[in-house]
């Protein structure tokens, strides 16, 4: 259809169901616009004072008008809200199997690392047809990763994990901007989103470093003496790693929590916060010795010790 | 020509202004104070968008440019915006549309004037002493620790002005409680002094959370512990909530003050009582309280759970209603009425068009899903913009224009304010409608330097401003002469209902003579006459 | 009502309402809505504690160990003790009797100082012991961020209160002056009365941080 010419390219299906409730809204939104103009325009001719019409009596419809305006407009807010919340948490629900990439936001570029290692700044390189979900964090201020043609955003945070996901559909290049301003290269913080078809994606990513994350996460695992305690012959008693992640964990305080990104984080940086229900808070704090890197490396060789051997 | 005394009589030193305790006086020094502001506020802007005529950054390094936007946010939502309608016509107006001498607290309220200028002298200092760059939501950690730029002392003039809102306020309130004066009910009451009263309370229970999470901010940014930075332990989504209980209920301290001049407006120049007077009264209220339940809808992309997205999405979509019910109200007002289209009333129905249309682009920012594509874009720019300029100045430059026999005894030319009436709204409409677009494009906000497919778009939208400047000087330069040479005014030139034209033009200085006038039925009595049609 | 006016005393409130009565009134309605948004003020620090509080739970434990509850009881107590005096302040002026109100007034201020003197106390004590958030914070370990914002808050917070308390013992003092001089009579007795409504509200505010503070998991 030419005159999508005219629109933001729309990469993935998400983009498509989010362009019909927009242009929903649009022809909705237009259709009240121009109802209450032209009403309004209307009445300001026909009763221009100048004009002999009938001006007598008040309307005897008033309360009928009133309720139907107020019912109406309810109603059609009831569906778009339902229409557009669901939508909405679509993406909050990555299918099992999405392929992560994490993204850490700084004063001004985007860095961003795949799991298998490769690493590229202020590039997105993602396969298409495929689910992808974004890890992201910021290691300075609040940024926010905005791509247009994927219709989605969200917020990079310090100090916390948030995650997207999408799936594009069209290979192509669009646009990567930073959507939340950030300090004097806000504006140059922009780069571009490469959707490549399936195999030249494969070819990209075998390019570049190939040491995994989670191989990297392994050595500093070692270096910063963690197997000291969380490995096979530890001396000290500390809970096993092997296949935690993404399960429930028994705290001491009585409460559960699931072992995700964050978790893993937090008792890096913050062991006594939650500590696992029958071993002492004895495990040092990591801040300050472990960039947002290398947290992100350590994780990924967490979650290698919860997947199941490649075939 | 006429030789009774009026408030503005006798006055020769520079005490009998800044001594006052005269709500109208004060009215006045309001009035010249927030001018000031808005044109050091546009000044600031007319940067930005000299910049965004090019795509690339050659007219301001990124420095200069931020600190453009970020003042002209700063000083329009709070040196102009926030005080404009309530202390100027509200403080000029209440006393006078329920019958009163003056405000409750006279005193209170010059004192309210002075803590205005204080708080204007501070936030004076940090641009000259070369501006705060953090936007005008100062989030952090940016504002609290990586800003190099006079943040302390910007914050510290939007804290101070805050309790001459605050102030303000408490004034309103219990003036509209205690000083009604007799057969004065509260269903008599003009919808201008409802929006303002509700108004009031939103700066009463508003107001002093933003004082305290500057507070916050500026100890975080002074003594360098992590309230709201994660490194230290704090949160930064903490700031955003505190930040948006206080301004989201704000955008509608600058919203209801507007929609009560339009519905005096509308109403004595159709000629016709307002259409559902209960219903708009209920429809204000609804709004001020339903207000401060929605702030999480500017936090649907931050990392505010998905659940708490979802409450704060229906409950704005729930705001929208009061405020679609007035939008039909005052279009059904005209109805069978008498239309005239002085200045005011161009003004008036130029707010209710895009009052409507930004209101409608604030459902689109309420869905969830369609949000997360425009926050953080200028379709968001547009939106406010719409409602807050196309809104809320329209409606305050009308206002000006419709009372303005009123305060200074003088007609305004009405050819040159209907000319710039018309060409505010043309230049409105060409320098944000483009806007919109750019924001569904996905053109984030706070740049200087865009992507070059933006450019059209940008240019016009510059182009609309050029004709915007033009439209906001031009009333200076008619309304100062008017003073001089402009027509003298009647008590009533409009020939409207209400308490403040049974007095004259401009009032004496106690408002009314000997006895204060007597109310015996509702508002908008504008009487119609089935023979001849109206009068 | 004559109209009376000199060249500069437009507005002023004996002419613009019409009786002493409904003066008291509104100044009355002023100090409730003024309450109110102090209420809103210290509101947000309320909310800034509780979270703060939910995700530092152990530091916040930690650190109101640190705080003085001896001093802190002791100071409860003054406070209490002058909002009685204040009470019964209004209660003097109600029955015409100037001088107890006058005396019991000062009673409130005097006791609002000894509450003033325990915090500076208090204050010192922590200096002493580091606990003042900032590059002299002495706690260390996984829970100092806790630790650090919890005080960082308890001083806002106090500091706050203080400052509010402080401005509450000049009025009560300068009123008392004023009342001695014969300025406020039985039917005028509303300004004090709304002075009255401040020094409670500052007393309620301090029962909300006591516990907060000082009581945090002290078993």
């Amino acid at each position: 259809m030419k005159w999508w010419n005219w629109f933001p390219a729309e990469a993935s299906d998400w983009a498509g169901s989010y362009d019909t409730l927009f242009f929903f809204m649009l022809a909705l939104s237009g259709i009240v616009a121009v109802a209450v103009i032209s009403t309004a325009i209307g009445f300001m001719f026909r009763y221009h004072h100048r004009r002999r019409v009938h001006r007598a009596g008040t309307a005897s419809f008033q309360r009928i008008l009133e309720y139907s305006w107020i019912g109406i407009p309810l109603l059609l807010f009831i569906v778009v809200f339902l229409w557009a919340a669901n939508l909405y948490a679509d993406l909050f629900f990555p299918p099992p199997g999405a392929m992560p990439v994490y993204i850490t936001g700084k004063q001004w570029m985007w860095k961003i690392q795949h799991a298998n290692g490769r690493r590229e700044y202020d590039e997105l390189h993602v396969p298409a047809g495929r689910p992808v979900v974004l890890v992201l964090t910021s290691e300075d201020v609040i940024h926010s990763f905005s791509l247009p043609a994927l219709r989605i955003k969200h917020d990079v945070v310090p100090g916390r994990y948030t995650r997207i996901w999408f799936q594009a559909d069209k290979p192509g290049s669009y646009h990567l901007f930073c959507a939340e301003y950030c300090g004097v290269g806000h504006a140059s913080m922009t780069g571009r989103l490469w959707v490549l078809p399936p195999d030249r994606f494969a070819a990209w990513l075998g390019e570049g470093e190939t040491s995994s994350l989670a191989r990297e996460g392994e050595a500093l695992f070692r270096q910063h003496g963690c197997s000291g305690c969380h490995g096979a012959n530890a001396s000290v008693r500390a809970p096993s790693l092997e296949g935690i992640f993404g399960k429930p964990v028994a705290l001491s305080n009585g409460t559960t929590v699931i072992a995700d990104e964050r978790y893993i984080r937090d008792s890096i940086l913050l062991p006594r916060k939650e500590v696992v229900g029958g071993y002492e808070p004895i495990m040092p704090s990591f801040r300050g010795q472990l960039g947002e890197d290398e947290i992100i490396k350590l994780i990924a060789y967490v979650k290698s010790l919860s997947e199941a051997p490649p075939p | 020509m006429t030789a009774a005394p009026s408030y503005l009589s006798g006055i020769r030193r520079l005490r009998d202004w800044l001594l006052t305790r005269d709500h109208k006086r004060i009215a006045l020094l309001y009035l010249v104070s927030i001018t000031v502001f808005f044109f050091i506020g546009a000044l600031a802007i007319a940067l930005v968008r000299l910049e965004l005529f090019t795509p690339q950054d050659d007219l301001l390094t990124a420095e200069t440019y931020n600190k453009a936007f970020s003042v002209h946010g700063i000083i329009m939502v709070w040196f102009f915006l926030i005080p404009s309608i309530p202390a100027t016509l509200g403080n000029f107006l209440i006393p006078l549309m329920i019958g009163a001498r003056d405000l409750a607290f006279p005193r209170l309220n010059l004192l309210s004037w002075y803590i205005y200028t204080l708080g204007g002298a501070f936030t004076l200092y940090a641009v000259l002493a070369g501006g705060v760059d953090t936007g005008w939501t100062f989030y952090t950690p940016y504002s609290s620790f990586f800003s190099n730029t006079h943040v302390f002392a910007a914050a510290a003039g939007v804290f101070v002005v805050g309790f001459s809102s605050i102030l303000t306020g408490l004034n309103i309130v219990v003036t509209v409680h205690t000083m009604r004066t007799r057969g004065m009910h509260w269903f008599r009451l003009p919808l201008f002094v409802w929006a303002l009263y509700a108004t009031s309370a939103i700066l009463l229970l508003a107001t002093p959370v933003l004082a305290m999470t500057l507070v916050l901010m500026a100890a975080e940014r002074l003594f360098a512990v992590g309230i709201f930075d994660p490194v230290l332990g704090g949160d930064p989504l903490l700031f955003q909530h505190l930040f948006w209980f206080y301004s989201h209920p704000a955008v509608y301290i600058m919203i209801l003050p507007a929609m009560g001049v339009a519905s005096e407006v509308i109403t004595c120049f159709s000629r016709n009582p307002i259409f559902g007077y209960r219903m708009m009264a209920y429809a204000i209220l609804a709004i001020a309280l339903i207000s401060f339940m929605v702030w999480g809808h500017h936090m649907f992309v931050s990392g505010q759970s998905m659940y708490a997205g979802m409450v704060f999405s229906l409950l704005s979509f729930l705001v929208a209603i009061p405020s679609a019910v007035k939008v039909f109200n005052w279009t059904a007002t005209l109805y069978r009425g008498e239309i005239h289209f002085d200045a005011p009333m161009i003004y008036a129905l130029g707010f209710v068009g895009l009052f409507l249309i930004g209101g409608l682009t604030g459902l689109f920012l309420a869905a969830l899903a369609l949000d997360v594509h425009l926050t953080d874009t200028y379709f968001v720019v547009s939106h406010f913009h719409y409602i807050m300029v196309g809104g809320s100045v329209m409606a305050y430059i009308g206002g000006i224009h419709f009372w303005w026999p009123k305060m200074t005894g003088r007609h305004y030319p009405e050819f040159w304010a209907r000319f710039a009436a018309i060409l505010m709204f043309f230049g409105f409409n060409l320098t944000f409608f483009p806007q919109y677009i750019l924001g569904y494009l996905g053109m984030p906000r706070r740049v200087h330097e865009y992507a070059p497919e933006f450019s059209v778009l940008n240019v016009l939208s510059s182009a609309g401003a050029s004709l915007l400047a033009v439209a906001y000087v031009l009333p200076l330069f008619y309304l100062a002469w008017s003073l001089r040479k402009g027509r003298h005014a009647s008590a009533n030139p409009w020939r409207a209902t209400g308490l403040e034209w049974r007095t004259s033009s401009p009032p004496p200085p106690l408002n009314f003579g000997e006895q204060l006038p007597e109310v015996s039925e509702g508002p908008y009595a504008y009487d119609p006459d089935p023979k001849h049609g109206r009068r | 009502m004559p109209m009376t006016r000199t060249p500069n005393m437009v507005g002023a409130e004996s002419q613009v309402r019409h009786s002493l009565p409904g003066q008291a009134h509104a100044a009355t309605l002023g100090m409730w809505i003024f309450l109110v948004t102090e209420t809103l003020f210290v509101g947000a620090l309320f909310a800034a504690y509780l979270l703060v509080r939910t995700v530092h739970p152990q530091g916040f434990i930690l650190g109101s160990r640190e705080t003085d509850i001896v001093l802190g009881s002791i100071n409860t107590a003054v406070l209490l003790t002058s909002s009685l005096a204040m009470a019964l302040a209004v209660d003097r002026l109600r029955a015409d009797m100037a001088g107890a109100a006058a005396r019991w007034m000062v009673a409130t201020a005097l006791l609002g100082l000894v509450f003033l003197g325990i915090k500076g106390v208090e204050y010192l004590l922590d200096w002493q012991h580091g606990l003042v958030p900032g590059p002299h914070f002495r706690p260390g370990g996984d829970q100092a961020p806790g630790m650090e914002l919890f005080f960082f808050l308890y001083f806002l917070m106090t500091g706050v209160h203080a400052l509010h308390l402080f401005i509450g013992i000049a009025l009560v003092a300068i009123f008392a002056v004023m009342l001695r001089h014969g300025r406020f009579g039985a039917g005028l007795s509303a300004p004090v009365e709304n002075l009255g409504l401040y020094w409670h509200f500052v007393d309620v505010v301090w029962i909300f941080l006591f516990p907060l503070l000082y009581l945090v998991h002290r078993t």
